[in-house]
Parts: structure tokens; sequence; C-alpha cells
């Protein structure tokens, strides 16, 4: 490995490792309620979440994000592609769309738990409901800019409108739709632990809620704190993944610029 | 035999007070075979004529016919090449699938997409070149892939739209012989659009000479310039100069408002 490369490797280490001891240090000595020592913390995290709380209560808030997000995804997208080919749907469809994306999700709980009722499939309905707008409305965009030429190459070579859709179209639009799935990944996160802080029996969003309720400050830490990995190892993924995909997009921007 | 009959045609942007017309009853055939090019002064209907050649546009009157069949979406037997290469070839895709995407379109078995693939690849001189990605390449063996891929479709025809307008003077040359050669070779019919003069007299069996819009042929050109061509010594024959001369004289009157003489 190259010394290039183990610093950036380690640099975006050192911020939070400085910021972890700034606050084991701050708090070592603290005896205030709110503000419980670290240790304490790290004690909560081990007893509950190495792996008591991880089957019972992460694994299946994970479970329903992803199929929240995947739902999301997958009708944003395909939805997306049939408005930003039809432009009377296009314009037809508009005011319902803005209407339906200005309400904020968690506004919508009550009324999906009513409708769907307190299982699993009310917490995802909200995740698809938050999550679904950037993905939709990125697509129809990145769609109504496909290079009108690409098009023109597409139909001179006889792609049939299926081909022309899945191997023209969307990759052109890919870089748009991917940064509407960038942010539908933030909110489906926070719609997740939305949906367990009312009428759930578990879930992240449930433990801490639950820990706060029962004057667990060390617990409530400790379940902020696996919110806030999880956020960030879901974000890394999905940037990996990214970097991979997206490598010809990264390429063909180089040259241009 | 003709291969191509374009038949008065006519294209009218818009309506009423405010239609422009871009092209105005526009006639010629090309023969099987034959190097035919446009040439036009600039903002002439060219890219549109060519739209309605290659059924991407319905013409607003008259009718275009390949093979004695009407022309009404893009046909099999056409194959495009562009100006602008970088919008022409798909980035998310490598060279190799950008030349076999048509072909799988029209599902040929994949060793014939292969087969055909690979000689086209070879046959612009890049044979090893078909993993990379199109931006990976010159701006030449960008148009060079382009060139492929309508070659590996097997059209009777070859629609060049400007196709060597956006490389250096260098480039552009061996192209143009690159081109030359794959025509020597496949006797395809070839359309080649362009508004260098040089480029027309210097490839072209027939140069049409377009005049300013509402464009019609001002007049056919027939260049019986000795082949195989070269880059030097055809360009140094005193024929080639006359013919130069007396394209630029058509385009240069064609800028004014003298009445245009359709001698076809």
């Amino acid at each position: 490995m190259t010394r290039s490369r183990l610093g950036r490797l380690v640099l975006p280490l050192v911020l939070p490792a400085a910021l972890i001891a700034l606050w084991w240090w701050t708090s070592s000595s603290s005896t205030t309620f709110f503000f419980p020592p670290l240790s304490r913390i790290v004690k909560s995290l081990e007893d509950d979440w190495l792996f008591e709380q991880v089957g019972t209560d992460l694994v299946p808030s994970l479970t329903r994000f992803t199929v929240g997000y995947v739902l999301a995804v997958a009708s944003g997208i395909s939805l997306g592609v049939l408005i930003g080919l039809a432009p009377r749907v296009r314009r037809a469809s508009l005011p319902v769309i803005e209407f339906l994306r200005s309400i904020p999700p968690p506004l919508m709980l009550p009324f999906v738990l009513v409708v769907i009722g307190i299982g699993d499939n009310s917490k995802i309905a909200l995740i698809v409901l938050g999550a679904v707008w950037p993905v939709l409305l990125n697509t129809v965009d990145g769609v109504r800019g496909v290079d009108p030429l690409m098009l023109d190459v597409a139909r001179s070579f006889g792609l049939g409108r299926a081909t022309r859709i899945r191997r023209v179209m969307l990759p052109a639009a890919s870089p748009k739709i991917v940064a509407g799935m960038r942010t539908a990944l933030s909110i489906g996160l926070i719609l997740m632990i939305i949906s367990e802080m009312v009428a759930s029996s578990n879930g992240l969003g449930f433990r801490v809620l639950s820990a706060q309720r029962s004057f667990d400050s060390p617990g409530t830490y400790a379940g902020v704190i696996v919110i806030g990995v999880v956020g960030l190892v879901v974000n890394f993924g999905f940037l990996v993944v990214e970097a991979r995909i997206m490598r010809w997009h990264r390429g063909a921007r180089r040259v241009e610029m | 035999m003709t291969v191509l009959d374009i038949d008065r045609v006519s294209k009218t942007y818009g309506a009423g007070a405010d239609a422009v017309t871009a092209i105005d009853e526009i006639s010629f055939t090309a023969e099987p075979g034959e190097l035919l090019c446009i040439v036009g002064p600039s903002g002439c209907g060219k890219t549109t004529l060519l739209r309605c050649v290659s059924g991407l546009m319905a013409p607003t009157t008259g009718t275009v016919h390949l093979d004695d069949r009407p022309v009404t979406a893009p046909p099999r037997a056409m194959a495009p090449v562009f100006q602008d290469y970088s919008r022409s070839l798909l980035p998310w895709m490598n060279i190799h699938d950008n030349v076999t995407l048509p072909l799988k379109a029209a599902r040929l078995p994949k060793a014939e997409r292969e087969a055909l693939a690979g000689d086209a690849l070879a046959s612009v001189g890049l044979g090893s070149q078909g993993r990379k990605y199109p931006w990976q390449l010159s701006g030449g063996m960008q148009q060079r892939a382009a060139i492929a891929r309508a070659l590996a479709y097997q059209p009777e025809i070859l629609l060049l739209d400007e196709p060597f307008a956006s490389v250096d003077a260098q480039t552009r040359a061996d192209l143009e012989d690159l081109l030359l050669q794959v025509w020597d070779r496949t006797r395809l019919t070839v359309l080649l659009v362009t508004h260098d003069i040089d480029e027309a007299v210097y490839l072209a069996d027939r140069i049409l000479v377009l005049s300013p819009a509402p464009t019609r042929i001002r007049k056919t050109i027939t260049v019986d310039l000795p082949r195989p061509r070269h880059q030097i010594t055809t360009k140094e024959l005193p024929e080639f100069a006359h013919l130069r001369a007396s394209v630029f004289a058509l385009i240069k009157s064609a800028d004014r408002d003298d009445p245009p003489t359709d001698d076809v």
C-alpha cells in the first residue's frame, strides 16, 4: 500500500476518533442524568446490542427498510419512466404528485395505521410514501433529458421500444436516478425510525423511545449511536455500489471537463 | 436500377404565417454502390434532408423509396453515422457492446454477432480496442467505432451526417481514406452530407449542391476523378481544382438572391 493510499484510508478516521476521545474525557466524571459517562453508554451498547437486540430489533428494522426502499425505488423508476415518456400523463399527474409529496410523510402515519393496520406493512408503506418522490421526480427529469441524438441512433438501428427504454433511456437517465435514490435512502432511514415510534413492538425507533420512557439514559444514547452507525454503513455501502455501477459516468465526465 | 429514390420531398416546420420551409421539393436518386455527397451552405436543410431520407422524420410532402418500398420508419437497410460521436456512441457500453447492440436488437445469433463485430472493428483498425469505453478513445477512434457499428449492421446504404466535422485535419484525412477503403471493399451505397467542398470532391461520384433555405438542389455535379483516390496526388490534379472551384462558385452564388437552376 502506498503512503498516500494509507493516508486516504486513515484520514476519515481521525476526526471521529478525536470526537469520541473528547466525549469520553468530558463525560467521564459527569453525574448529570442527561449526560451519562460514555463508559456507561458503551456498557449499555455491549449489554443490549451485542448481540441480544440485533435479532429482535435491528434485523426487523433493516428488513422493513430494505423492503420499503426497494419498493420505493422500483415504483419510482417505473412510474417515472411512464410519466417522463408521456407528456399528457405528466401534465395530468403533476398537481397530484406535487400535492402528495408536500405532505410530510410522518403526518401520513395515522392515516396509514388506520388503513393498513399496525403490522410491518404500515411501516413499509410509510417508507415507500416518503422515499418514492425523489426517485420518481428524478427519473421523470432524467428520462425527459435524454439526448435526442441518442434516441435517433437507437431508432435508426432498429431498437424496439422496450430495448430503447432499457438500454438507452434508463442508463442515460441513471445519473439523475441514482441521485434521487441517494436522497431516498436518507428519507427511508428517517421514516424507518419514525414508523417504529408509534404502534410498534420492536425496531430501533421502538428501542430508543422505550429506553427514554424508562429513564434509561445510557440506553437511549446507545440506541441513537446504533442508528447513526446504521445510517453510516448504509450510506457508505450505497456509495461503494454507486462508484462501481456509475464508473462510466465518472469516466465520461472527466473527459468532457 | 436505383436503390434510393427521393421524390419531391419537402419539409415545412410550423403552420400558417410562422411556417418555415426547410427543404423544398428535393428529388434525387442513388444507384447501388454510388458514393453521393450532399454539399450546401451552412444553415441549409442538410440535416433535415438526411432525417427525412433516413425515416427519422416524415416529410411534409413527397416520398422516399428504398428498393421500391416507401420509407416511413428507419429501414433495416440503412445505417447512420452522425457528426457528434461523443453523443452517438453510448458511454455506458464498451465499443464492442455499442457495435453489437443493434445486432442483438435484430436478434442475430451470438456467434454471428461476434463475427460481424470482430470484422467491422478490425476493418476500421479497432480490432483490439473492443473492451474500451468510447470516452477512453480519441475523437477519431470514436468515429471509427461509430463507422464500425454502422458496418456491422450490414446495411445497403450508409448515411453519414457531417461525419468528419468534429475531428482535426489530419484525422479527417485518415477517416476519409478509411471510408473510401471500406466503400471500395463493401460497395455500399454511401450518402454523405458535408459542408466541406474539398471533402465532397475528394470522395464523391456525384455531388448534389444545395441552395440556402428553402433548400433545393442547385446542381448535380459528376466527379470523374480517377480511383483509387489519394490525398496528395488526387488533390493535385487540375480537374480537382476545377471541380472544387465550380462547387465553390455554386455555393457562393447561392448566397445571393438569384434563382436556383434545377438541372438535375
